[in-house]
């Protein structure tokens, strides 16, 4: 709707239709002493013309994605997105529809999330998705507040100091009135050393939560996690990367009690940080401690197959205080996106997206590496980002790349939580990440732009 | 279980005492109340349970409700026909909610807890006390 007609003839017009004199009859409920007697402090109004002259002066002072190469990670990728996403959601249908309350109403809407909840369940190898939250980090917290409730260990967790540091701070902020203590794990060589983390599970442990590729890309060892974890009686809490799982092991086949994502990968673009798309699945046992919207199956009285909300026992419309989250909605349309975008690709397309990721990757790691003054941080095995540690600085490195229209990073320098690395490695290292929208021309001019001293 | 010679609490709650072990399940006046039953969430056997204080939870379609412990005591046995479990075998057998519909005071038992103080048993109600007060709640 790109014109909202409003001349005055058809204010008159509603006006006299609801038996009203004026717009400001409309205010007299409000006491005269709090309306405001003289006119808003607004600057003279604009033509259309210059409006619009203005409005794309500011917009051009943005670049996007799509103006550039962008090699950044860090939990939000440049990753391809296949036009057939924006022509099934920019249907008015999808597009402008609320999170359903009245099924019967609903049916659409219901069927699109019933359908990606059963991708993202047959993706994790989990027995149950629910119809998504609003984002990753508060995606990681819902999980570990679950956890608590389904073990009733509400007194300790456990987090790898490896996970995305943002989704600490998130965490951290929800636990501000907790009385529970969330232990930290360093990964000073870029995974977690498991016999550490054996150290620090114990049967008060309500869940070991880890990011698979971990926040620096590296693989972490997450089945003896798990091990660890369900040692103690503890659930194992993945955060997984959802476009890697095309070449690596499913949280479900890996022991996962309960896996996590942000789903940005999936078909949406990067939007300056949202709206995007929380990922939660988990195994059956745990379903009824499960946060968010449940969509199920059924048949009507006619017989005929029809979606539904389930569990709604869960929620707060019916258990307030009691209910398992304070979230109420979903992200919809994100949840949409990612849905169209894995039927497209299917199993086989996922699987030549993880490969080109994770190919260039490692062409792009090896040639930096061989800069002088540039360098590997680690030496764990990667999927489709890394760390480099730049000896002129990181920030250094950044401006280099940006003035040949490349984005890198972000800084580690950034993350006040990564605390366990130095200060000084920290103004050395930044992550650059390689998805398969990059070609080999650009991971060449970055090197040649990185190369020159 | 005779459930004239039951006492119970003002939450619907009964319980049948034999030495030192508490029997409670909920009354045919809550189960009706609660309609539709689908889930019962019962606690593990060596749970600490307080009296006045929520012990699990029953939830219908359109709602959940605390079940709030009788007596206070420690939880020593579990009616596992009321939540699903594995029978003999190692075959999963679904929970018999309907239990609590057609048998409440026998069949329908949710735990038994080794009672820590019999003197409890005064703060409750006898069988005509509890009438009266369901009678007063209806009307």
């Amino acid at each position: 709707m790109s014109y909202l007609f409003a001349t005055a003839d058809e204010r008159q017009q509603m006006l006299q239709r609801i038996g009203v004199e004026s717009l400001k009859t409309l205010l007299d409920q409000i006491p005269a002493g709090l309306q405001l007697q003289q006119p808003l402090d607004l600057p003279q109004s604009l033509t259309e013309l210059e409006l619009e002259q203005h409005l794309r002066g500011l917009a051009a002072q943005n670049i996007g994605a799509s103006a550039r190469a962008c090699f950044m990670g860090g939990g939000a990728y440049d990753h391809y997105i296949p036009s057939v996403v924006d022509e099934v959601t920019s249907r008015g249908e999808f597009y402008t529809a609320y999170t359903p309350y009245q099924a019967e109403a609903s049916q659409g809407t219901l069927q699109a999330f019933f359908e990606f909840q059963s991708l993202i369940a047959e993706l994790t190898g989990l027995d149950v998705a629910n119809s998504s939250l609003y984002e990753g980090g508060s995606g990681v917290v819902e999980a570990v507040l679950m956890a608590m409730r389904c073990t009733g260990r509400m007194e300790r967790v456990v987090i790898l100091g490896s996970i995305n540091p943002e989704y600490v701070e998130t965490l951290r902020t929800y636990f501000l009135d907790k009385t529970a203590q969330v232990v930290l794990v360093p990964a000073p060589t870029g995974t977690v050393n498991v016999a550490e983390l054996e150290t620090l599970v114990d049967d008060q442990t309500a869940c070991v939560v880890v990011q698979q590729p971990n926040f620096f890309g590296c693989l972490e060892s997450v089945e003896a996690i798990g091990q660890v974890a369900h040692r103690s009686g503890a659930l194992l809490i993945t955060s997984f990367d959802p476009l890697s799982l095309g070449i690596l092991k499913r949280p479900g086949d890996l022991g996962a009690d309960i896996a996590v994502a942000e789903g940005q990968s999936l078909g949406i673009p990067l939007q300056f940080g949202g709206p995007y798309l929380g990922i939660l699945a988990c195994r059956q046992q745990f379903v009824r401690k499960m946060p968010g919207r449940l969509i199920g199956q059924t048949v009507d009285q006619n017989g005929q197959r029809c979606f539904f909300l389930n569990l709604q026992a869960r929620e707060q419309h019916i258990r307030r205080a009691g209910a398992m989250s304070n979230i109420c909605t979903n992200q919809g349309l994100m949840a949409l996106r990612a849905a169209v975008y894995l039927s497209l690709i299917g199993p086989q397309g996922l699987r030549e997206v993880s490969e080109l990721c994770c190919r260039k990757a490692h062409y792009a790691a090896d040639r930096l590496n061989q800069i002088e003054g540039c360098e590997l941080v680690f030496a764990a095995p990667f999927f489709k980002e890394f760390v480099i540690k730049y000896r002129d600085g990181a920030n250094v490195a950044i401006r280099k790349a940006a003035a040949a229209d490349i984005d890198i990073g972000p800084a580690l320098s950034r993350f006040s939580d990564l605390d366990w690395i130095s200060q000084d490695e920290r103004d050395q290292y930044l992550l650059i990440a390689v998805t398969e929208s990059r070609t080999k021309d650009e991971i060449d001019r970055l090197v040649a732009a990185l190369s020159d001293h | 279980m005779n459930p004239d010679q039951l006492k119970y609490s003002k939450t619907h709650e009964w319980v049948a005492v034999e030495g030192d072990t508490a029997t409670i399940g909920i009354t045919d006046f809550a189960v009706h109340l609660l309609s539709d039953l689908v889930f019962a969430e019962l606690p593990a056997v060596g749970k600490k349970i307080t009296q006045g204080e929520p012990f699990g939870e029953v939830e219908s379609v359109k709602a959940v409700s605390d079940l709030y412990a009788p007596i206070s005591g420690e939880v020593v046995a579990v009616n596992e026909r009321l939540t699903e479990h594995r029978g003999p075998g190692g075959k999963t057998i679904a929970a018999e909610l309907d239990l609590l519909s057609t048998s409440p005071f026998a069949d329908g038992w949710m735990i038994k807890a080794r009672l820590n103080d019999p003197s409890e048993l005064s703060n409750l109600l006898n069988a005509s006390q509890y009438k009266a007060h369901c009678d007063v709640s209806q009307g």
